[in-house]
């Protein structure tokens, strides 16, 4: 029970910082993944919902939406379906760290001698791990409805990348969100409100130009419509963004990366300082 | 006594908005003791538990674990303490062994000797059956010893217990006092809030009684007791008898101020308890002429100890403590 029983040998601490870092990080992302494993319906964000998704813009309103420069719109969706499904992952990170701080497991895990920038990061890997599968499920059921790739390996790498990047940013924001907000419940709304409109206002499932003329610059500046016009390029697939003036438009992959780093640069010591300081 | 206190505050002070949770705070703790703190909800029980365990910062003051500042030093402060707060921080889907293997690896054991004392814990606070079950089948009771299991497995030598039985059943309580008590044999040092004087009573050397923030009274249980009438015996009159002759006959048992309900022609006397006095109450009744339907001798209370050491029940101090207490949440 006491000190004494232990033994050198059963303590990690002769090891550095960033070993101890590496070693909380893995301890609680492992946490998150068996947590999944008991509740695969957690993972419905971006298994289902992307499918319903999929399918319902292709044969419901696809018919409908005319692509400026001409092309198939199944292959125009799936590029802004990749980033709308990434993306609306943050909530969900806004609601498992809503959950966690309004239990007393965050205050153990204050309480314990363990890198306190692990438990946010743990979060965002294994969310970054849930947008892998996010990825692929929007890719499958793209192939399902005709969706093809006309260029080489390394553009699709790139693709999808940097489509992961832009997930990735996404998660710390929502790791900010969740440690902002009092219940599991406003996170889900806060999330609603905020995720709605930034897949919408964006030229992720229809193309800016048809919108009103006060609108476009907003869309064409959306994150959303850089990630959607890097991906159908990359991609090979049409890409009306092509024809638009606007900067974003026309340098879809710089601006995704530009405004990924910068969610990041901002979101992610945000959402460390946030941890430090609450409730002190 | 020579020896670094396991831990000291000093004029501990903390606020939430306008509300003082805390306000000027003392405290030493000898090692290897079992220290209460009891107090009403929002006495600032909870406040002072989380400056120590080094999750609060205090507004002034300053406390030492094992002779380090807990502001200060509180890396170091980590590597010595186990918490155990009200709620049970567990992760509900994990089984309970992955939250004890977690909890572990966290607290820098390897994954062998986390496993190891995982599997120790787990036999001793009697969850081996349910050990590869999730936590969120668990009972109330088993909860609590998973949660206190989790807090043991780094192995600290001093050890915060925030109210460990509130809410539990008294068979599920009881358990928990036995473990308590296997705790202190093992020479860690514990320091625990409780609302329940008896809880105080069956487990702390000392005792702090907090009210508003602050210490109001300090020693052991039987001082404590002793200073508040430990026992209080109510008497129940028959029809004919008069109130005034047995107040008068009682008045040489009495350890405080007698307390007639002359409608229900009860009498409620703090005594200091000594063997046979519910014979001698009785005798001294009888003599006096006064005859009695009923007698109970119960223990002194949470009550009855603030109404003699504040004046004021613990009532109007839990309406306070409310507010301090929703400051709090808001805080956090």
């Amino acid at each position: 029970m006491t000190a004494a029983t232990l033994s050198a040998a059963d303590l990690t601490t002769g090891r550095g910082s960033l070993a101890q870092f590496l070693n909380d990080v893995w301890v609680l992302t492992k946490r998150s993944i068996a947590r999944i494993r008991r509740e695969p319906e957690t993972l419905s964000e971006v298994t289902i919902q992307p499918v319903m998704f999929v399918l319902m813009f292709a044969y419901v309103f696809g018919g409908a939406i005319a692509i400026p420069g001409g092309g198939n719109y199944h292959e125009y969706l799936i590029g802004g379906m990749l980033g709308m499904s990434l993306a609306q992952t943050a909530p969900g990170t806004a609601v498992a760290v809503v959950s966690d701080m309004s239990t007393g497991l965050i205050d153990r895990f204050r309480s314990l001698p363990m890198s306190r920038a692990a438990v946010l990061t743990a979060r965002t890997i294994a969310d970054l791990l849930t947008q892998v599968i996010g990825a692929a499920v929007v890719a499958g059921v793209g192939l399902a409805i005709g969706w093809r790739v006309h260029t080489g390996p390394g553009d699709v790498i790139e693709a999808f990348a940097l489509a992961l990047l832009f997930g990735y940013a996404f998660t710390w924001a929502g790791v900010c969100l969740g440690m902002v907000l009092r219940s599991p419940e406003a996170a889900q709304q806060t999330g609603f409100i905020i995720f709605l409109p930034l897949t919408f206002i964006s030229s992720a499932f229809v193309p800016t130009q048809g919108m009103p003329g006060w609108l476009q610059p907003i869309a064409e500046w959306n994150p959303m419509s850089s990630l959607a016009a890097a991906c159908r390029q990359l991609f090979g697939n049409p890409n009306p963004a092509a024809l638009v003036d606007a900067w974003p438009a026309q340098h879809a992959e710089l601006a995704v990366i530009c405004w990924s780093l910068g969610m990041l640069a901002v979101f992610a010591p945000l959402a460390v300082h946030l941890y430090r300081n609450k409730g002190r | 006594m020579s020896e670094t206190p396991a831990i000291e505050a000093e004029g501990l002070v903390k606020h939430y908005g306008k509300t003082k949770a805390l306000d000027g705070l003392d405290l030493t703790v000898g090692q290897r003791t079992v220290y209460g703190l009891l107090g009403p909800n929002g006495a600032g029980k909870t406040t002072a538990v989380r400056i120590l365990a080094t999750l609060l910062r205090p507004d002034g003051g300053r406390a030492r674990v094992d002779g380090h500042d807990v502001v200060a030093e509180a890396a170091v402060v980590r590597r010595t303490i186990g918490l155990t707060g009200q709620y049970a921080a567990l992760d509900e889907y994990l089984t309970g062994r992955s939250n004890l293997v977690m909890v572990g690896r966290l607290s820098r054991l390897t994954t062998r000797a986390a496993t190891r004392r995982a599997d120790e814990l787990l036999e001793r606070f009697g969850l081996a059956e349910a050990a590869t079950r999730a936590v969120k089948t668990y009972s109330g009771g088993m909860r609590r010893r998973l949660d206190l299991a989790a807090s043991l497995i780094g192995h600290p030598s001093v050890l915060f217990l925030d109210e460990p039985t509130t809410g539990l059943d008294p068979s599920a309580r009881a358990l928990m006092w036995d473990i308590v008590r296997e705790l202190v044999a093992d020479g860690t040092t514990l320091l625990l809030t409780t609302q329940y004087l008896d809880e105080a009573d069956q487990l702390a050397d000392r005792i702090a009684v907090i009210d508003g923030g602050k210490v109001i009274a300090e020693g052991t249980p039987t001082a404590l007791k002793a200073s508040v009438g430990g026992q209080r015996v109510l008497l129940t009159l028959a029809e004919a008898s008069d109130i005034a002759i047995a107040v008068k006959a009682l008045q040489p048992f009495a350890a405080g101020s007698i307390i007639p309900n002359v409608g229900n022609r009860l009498l409620e006397v703090p005594v200091i308890a000594t063997d046979g006095l519910a014979t001698e109450v009785l005798r001294a009744l009888d003599a006096a002429g006064v005859r009695v339907s009923d007698i109970a001798v119960r223990s002194a209370s949470l009550d009855d100890v603030f109404l003699t050491l504040t004046g004021h029940a613990a009532e109007a101090a839990d309406e306070d403590d409310d507010k301090a207490e929703l400051a709090e949440e808001a805080a956090v």
